[in-house]
């Protein structure tokens, strides 16, 4: 079963009580943007094997949306962080960078 | 090991009636090497003590250059290269595998097959699919053991009531046979159901008498087997590494095996579409999550339909081998471990549990994940792609085996003509033009 810890409560928190929430730090595109740009917000995701940032909801805790970063590939968790950011905080993507070196996904690295 | 599998396929059933034979024999004339299953061959090698058996597919050297390569050897693939030879005479065609035949997804379903859709194109390849899986064992002669034993979608919610009786007339529209059921029938069918779950009555069901099973590994092998006899080469354990473009158009693919050059390619590769798709350059609207099935110890006989109750999310059906085949959910987030969290599990057994008392003090056997590729609308892509001459077949997400066959069917003429009447609407553009074939929200199915 996948834990994750909750950066607002504190709780390290068993599936069941999370929400996923899909991909991370989408930029939003809404009227005026071109259909391309609708299109990869909407539906477009990198589903990567390996380094994924996506979002959780301590849906049946604190309720509060967080980021975890995750490799799909294995299913080791690097590390939990606020929702209020547009990227990784730098001790993530050093925990990320410790594990597999070189990463990259998306703008991040 | 494939000696066991052309004794299966020959002995298992009852599906090589005499009819079969000469249809059979006409298709799979024009090969030599191949020969052909019946009742007579396995009285002839009982003779000569089962000496006489061959591989059932050829596992070739690849070569330099293919007319078409499609990369998967699932079903999907499978049936993509079969019917590009079958129906347009595209013989000269790779099948690349980076695992073993059938190893994916294939292997790890839960058999059913059904076409109850509710929107015109999903009923229209669902359909052609079921009704292909009807004469396969013949069409392939190698007994695919479908069983069109019916399958029943349970309605627990007077929304799904509405929903189903809706599904029924739409059905009906589409020349799909289905019918709404009442309770009472739904007992006859399935007497070990419980009608007055604690949850959620039986409030009727949408019943396909001709929906059932299938025996997946046999589907995989026996297409296999007729695209070997094509002399089509089907490479396993050779994974692609890149895709090679000039000018906007695919030239071929590099593998762990050596370049390969196509003239046409062809992605069937369910969960790791998104990889593939990154090689040819383009991004998809699809996410790998976990699926899970599991069955129980076998028992005597007790359940001869597939039955799916999807407010409780859990579908059920009973193997030859007596096994109770259960299946639910996907697992919420992204994953490709081919395995996935006990609490999904959980979450089935006790819905099944609720549904048919009687399976509660069962042991179960053995519980497996598959990676399921799933779109934003949860309907399949059969699509051209933006690199030139390079084809994408993906996105079947929780549903895929049960269109084998016709996938494969549109795949094909999707890639031999450039264009399908079964394929249209799942192409890939859909998406930013926001044709969305909504079955996940429309149909209230399983998926």
């Amino acid at each position: 079963m996948l834990i994750l810890h909750c950066p607002y409560c504190g709780v390290d928190a068993d599936e069941t009580e999370l929400a996923a929430g899909g991909e991370a730090h989408l930029k939003r595109f809404g009227p005026g943007s071109s259909d391309d740009e609708l299109h990869g917000y909407l539906f477009a995701r990198e589903n990567p094997k390996g380094v994924h940032l996506e979002r959780w909801r301590h849906a049946s805790g604190c309720g509060k949306w967080f980021h975890a970063a995750r490799c799909t590939a294995t299913l080791e968790v690097f590390g939990t962080y606020k929702a209020q950011v547009s990227g990784p905080p730098q001790e993530i993507r050093d925990a990320i960078s410790a594990r597999r070196p070189g990463w990259s996904w998306r703008e991040f690295s | 090991m494939s000696q066991y599998r052309d004794i299966a396929a020959v002995c298992g059933g009852g599906n090589l009636g005499l009819h079969g034979i000469p249809a059979a024999r006409h298709e799979t004339g024009s090969d030599s090497h191949m020969k052909h299953y019946s009742a007579f061959a396995v009285a002839r090698e009982a003779l000569r003590y089962h000496t006489g058996w061959e591989r059932a597919w050829r596992s070739p050297e690849p070569k330099k250059r293919y007319d078409v390569v499609i990369v998967g050897a699932g079903g999907h693939g499978l049936a993509t290269a079969y019917y590009l030879g079958k129906n347009y005479g595209i013989q000269n065609v790779a099948v690349i595998e980076k695992g073993w035949l059938g190893g994916g997804n294939t292997g790890r379903n839960t058999t059913i097959i059904r076409s109850n859709y509710l929107q015109d194109p999903s009923a229209a390849i669902y359909e052609k699919a079921r009704s292909l899986y009807e004469t396969m064992s013949q069409d392939l002669n190698y007994n695919v053991m479908f069983s069109p034993r019916g399958v029943m979608m349970l309605a627990q919610t007077q929304h799904e009531v509405r929903g189903y009786k809706r599904t029924a007339h739409a059905n009906a529209l589409q020349g799909v046979k289905t019918e709404w059921i009442d309770p009472a029938r739904v007992k006859q069918l399935v007497p070990i159901i419980n009608l007055h779950g604690p949850r959620y009555p039986v409030l009727g069901a949408l019943w396909q008498e001709r929906g059932g099973t299938a025996r997946h590994d046999a589907v995989a092998w026996g297409y296999a087997r007729a695209c070997s006899a094509m002399g089509m080469d089907i490479i396993q354990q050779c994974e692609v590494t890149g895709v090679r473009s000039d000018a906007g158009q695919v030239v071929g693919v590099d593998t762990t095996r050596g370049p390969i050059d196509c003239g046409k390619l062809g992605i069937v590769v369910a969960g790791h579409s998104g990889q593939l798709a990154e090689m040819a350059g383009f991004r998809l609207p699809v996410e790998a999550l976990a699926l899970q099935a599991l069955v129980s110890e076998p028992i005597k006989p007790c359940m001869d339909v597939v039955v799916m109750a999807n407010t409780v999310h859990g579908y059920m059906s009973q193997s030859d081998k007596g096994e109770m085949v259960i299946g639910g959910g996907t697992d919420g987030f992204n994953n490709f471990t081919q395995r996935g969290s006990f609490h999904h599990i959980e979450e089935t057994v006790r819905a099944l549990n609720e549904t048919f008392p009687m399976i509660s003090r069962l042991k179960m056997l053995r519980q497996w994940g598959g990676i399921v590729d799933m779109t934003g609308d949860r309907s399949p892509i059969l699509s051209k792609t933006p690199l030139g001459g390079c084809f994408i077949n993906c996105g079947w997400g929780t549903g895929g085996f049960k269109a084998i066959p016709g996938s494969g069917w549109g795949m094909a003429q999707l890639m031999a003509t450039g264009h399908s009447p079964l394929t249209e609407a799942f192409s890939l553009d859909r998406f930013k033009e926001g044709r969305f074939i909504d079955e996940s929200v429309a149909a209230g199915v399983a998926h």
